[in-house]
C-alpha cells in the first residue's frame, strides 16, 4: 500500500488562535495527507508524546503568542531526547524575520509566516521528508 | 539467517515508539509485519477490548477521554484506537479525536493511536484488528476502539470488541430510529450522552422500550445470549432470591464467581435496566441504559462499572471465549476470502478464468462447470 504522509498539527503555548492551524490542517488533508490535530494549549511534552504514538513524519506547530523561541526548540530537543531523529519539524505563525535564523539553527526545518500560500508548505513537506518509503 | 523481530520485543516492553512503528507497518500492510505479529501472538488475548460507537457528534471522544481517566484511576493501563474517515476524493484525513484526549499523551500507562479508514467501510479501518493485537501484546489491559461516527449499519466493531458501548444523544430523531435494525442491536451497554440536554429522558425511555420489545419478541441479541447463560447458572435479575436455594451444585465454583459478576452486572445502572413487565409480571433483564454528561464526568463511574460488570459476566459464563472464537472465525474467513480474491487477480488466474469464459461462450462448458474448474484450480494454492 502507498505510504501516507502523517502530520501532527499542534498549537503549543497559551494563545487561543487556531484558525491558521486549522487552515493548514485542511490544506494538508486536501493534499492527501493524514493530519492528526491535537488542539489548543499543548505542552511540548504532550506534542512529543503524541508525535511518537502517532508515528508521524512531520510535526507542524503554530504559535501566535510570541513564545516560539522557547517552545519550538523545546519540541526539537525533546524529540532528540526520546531518540526520534527522523521527524521533520516545521513552524508557523506570527514570527519576526529576525527570529527565523535562530529557529532554523535550533532544528526547525522551515518557518512559514502569514501570507505563505499553503501550496508552499505542502511542497516543502513533500520534498523534505526525512523518512523515505 | 532471519533478522530477529526486534520491534516486537521492544513492543512487549511497552516501548511506545516500537508499538507505534508496528502499527504503521500494519497500516501500510508491510509484509515484514508478519514476523513481528507472529512473535507477538503468544501474548495476545489478555486485554478487555471495549468498543465505543455511535453517531457523529455524540461525544464519543470526550467519553473515551473520561473512560481513560477513570480506568487509569482504577490502576489499569489503557490503549485507545480512534478511527476517523479518510476523504474518498483525496485520501487525506483529519484525525481529530485526539483533541479531546491529548492530556493523556504524557501518561506512560496510556497509548493513543488515530487511524484513518483509508477507504474501508463498516466503521473501522482495515488495520484495526491487527492494531488491537499489537496493543494487546504490548500489555495494555483495556483497549478502547472508538469507531468513526456511525450511521445505521456500521457494525464491524462487534467483531473485535468484547463489550460494545452504544452512545446515543438527544435530538436525533423520533422513536422509530430506535427500532430500526443495525447499530441499535449491537450494544452491550447503552449510554445516552449529553443527558443535560432536553429530551435525554425520552431517549433513555425509548431505548429501554426498544430493548424490552426485543426481549418480548425473543429476538437474538448480544445481551439476551448473556442473560440466558447467566440464567442457566441460576443467576439472573432475581438471583438474590434463588442463589440461596438452588443455584449451587451444577454451577459449582463458577457460580460463586458468576454470582458476583451477575450481581455486579445487574446492579450496574441499578433500577435502570431491570424493567418490570406488566404482562405476566415477569422481570425483564435488560442491558444497562445509562445517562452521562461526558463533558462534566457525570455518570462515568457508573458507565465503567457497567462495562466491567459486563466483562465479568462474559467471563463467568464462558461467553467471552465463545465470542472470541466466533469473531476470530469470522476474521479468518474474511482473510481467506481476501487471499482467494488476490489469487484470482494474479495474471495466470486471469488467463485461466478468461479461457473458461471463452469456453462457456463456445458452449464447450456451461457456467457451473467453468466455476467448478476455477475452484479446482485454486485448490492447493498457498
Amino acid at each position: 500500500m502507498e505510504r501516507k504522509i502523517r502530520v501532527l498539527v499542534a498549537k503549543p503555548g497559551l494563545d487561543g488562535h487556531d484558525r491558521g492551524a486549522k487552515v493548514i490542517a485542511r490544506a494538508l488533508r486536501d493534499a492527501g495527507m493524514e493530519v492528526i490535530y491535537t488542539g489548543l494549549r499543548q505542552t511540548p511534552e504532550q506534542i512529543v508524546g503524541a508525535a511518537i504514538q502517532e508515528d508521524v513524519d512531520v510535526v507542524a506547530m503554530s504559535i501566535l503568542s510570541g513564545a516560539h523561541n522557547h517552545l519550538f526548540p523545546r519540541v526539537v530537543d525533546l524529540l532528540k531526547e526520546k531518540g526520534v531523529d527522523d521527524v521533520l519539524v516545521i513552524g508557523g505563525g506570527v514570527i519576526p524575520d529576525d527570529d527565523i535564523p535562530g529557529l532554523k539553527a535550533a532544528g526547525i526545518a522551515e518557518v512559514f509566516t502569514p501570507g505563505t500560500p499553503t501550496s508552499v508548505t505542502i511542497d516543502f513537506i513533500k520534498q523534505n521528508l526525512k523518512r523515505k518509503a | 539467517m532471519a533478522r530477529a523481530p526486534l520491534l516486537s520485543e521492544r513492543a512487549r516492553a511497552q516501548d511506545a515508539r516500537a508499538v507505534a512503528r508496528l502499527i504503521s507497518m500494519v497500516e501500510r500492510e508491510d509484509g515484514s509485519r508478519l514476523a513481528e505479529l507472529k512473535a507477538l501472538h503468544a501474548w495476545t488475548g489478555r486485554a478487555h477490548v471495549i468498543g465505543i460507537t455511535g453517531p457523529p457528534g455524540a461525544g464519543k471522544s470526550t467519553l473515551t477521554d473520561k473512560l481513560v481517566a477513570e480506568l487509569r484511576g482504577r490502576g489499569r493501563t489503557v490503549a485507545v484506537v480512534a478511527i476517523d474517515p479518510s476523504s474518498p476524493f483525496t485520501g487525506g484525513a483529519i484525525l481529530g479525536d485526539r483533541i479531546r484526549m491529548n492530556r493523556h499523551a504524557t501518561d506512560e500507562g496510556v497509548f493513543i493511536r488515530s487511524l484513518a479508514t483509508r477507504g474501508h467501510l463498516g466503521g473501522l479501518s482495515r488495520a484495526t484488528a491487527e492494531t488491537v493485537r499489537v496493543l494487546d501484546a504490548a500489555g495494555y489491559q483495556d483497549i478502547i476502539i472508538e469507531t468513526v461516527g456511525v450511521g445505521q449499519s456500521e457494525v464491524d466493531v462487534v467483531r473485535l470488541a468484547d463489550t460494545v458501548v452504544l452512545v446515543s444523544v438527544p435530538g436525533l430523531g423520533d422513536d422509530i430510529q430506535a427500532i430500526k435494525a443495525g447499530v441499535m442491536e449491537i450494544g452491550d451497554v447503552f449510554c445516552v450522552n449529553k443527558a443535560d440536554k432536553d429530551g435525554a429522558e425520552r431517549v433513555v425511555r425509548e431505548i429501554r422500550a426498544m430493548l424490552e420489545t426485543a426481549v418480548l419478541n425473543g429476538a437474538a441479541t448480544r445481551f439476551s445470549e448473556l442473560y440466558a447463560a447467566l440464567a442457566a447458572m441460576g443467576l439472573g435479575p432475581d438471583a438474590k432470591v434463588e442463589t440461596g436455594s438452588g443455584a449451587a451444585g451444577a454451577a459449582g465454583a463458577a457460580a460463586a464467581q458468576g454470582d458476583e459478576a451477575a450481581d455486579g452486572y445487574f446492579q450496574a445502572g441499578a433500577a435502570h435496566h431491570i424493567a418490570k413487565q406488566a404482562r405476566g409480571h415477569d422481570e425483564l433483564a435488560l442491558p444497562p441504559v445509562l445517562a452521562t454528561v461526558a463533558e462534566t464526568g457525570q455518570g462515568i463511574k457508573e458507565l465503567v462499572d457497567a462495562i466491567k460488570a459486563h466483562e465479568a459476566g462474559l467471563a463467568a459464563t464462558g461467553l467471552l471465549g465463545k465470542r472470541r472464537v466466533d469473531n476470530l472465525a469470522w476474521e479468518l474467513g474474511k482473510a481467506a476470502a481476501d487471499r482467494i480474491l488476490s489469487g484470482l487477480e494474479a495474471d495466470e488466474s486471469r488467463g485461466f478464468v478468461r479461457a473458461r469464459a471463452e469456453a462457456v461462450l463456445r458452449k464447450d462448458l456451461d457456467f457451473y462447470d467453468a466455476l467448478d474448474a476455477i475452484g479446482e484450480s485454486l485448490r492447493g494454492r498457498p
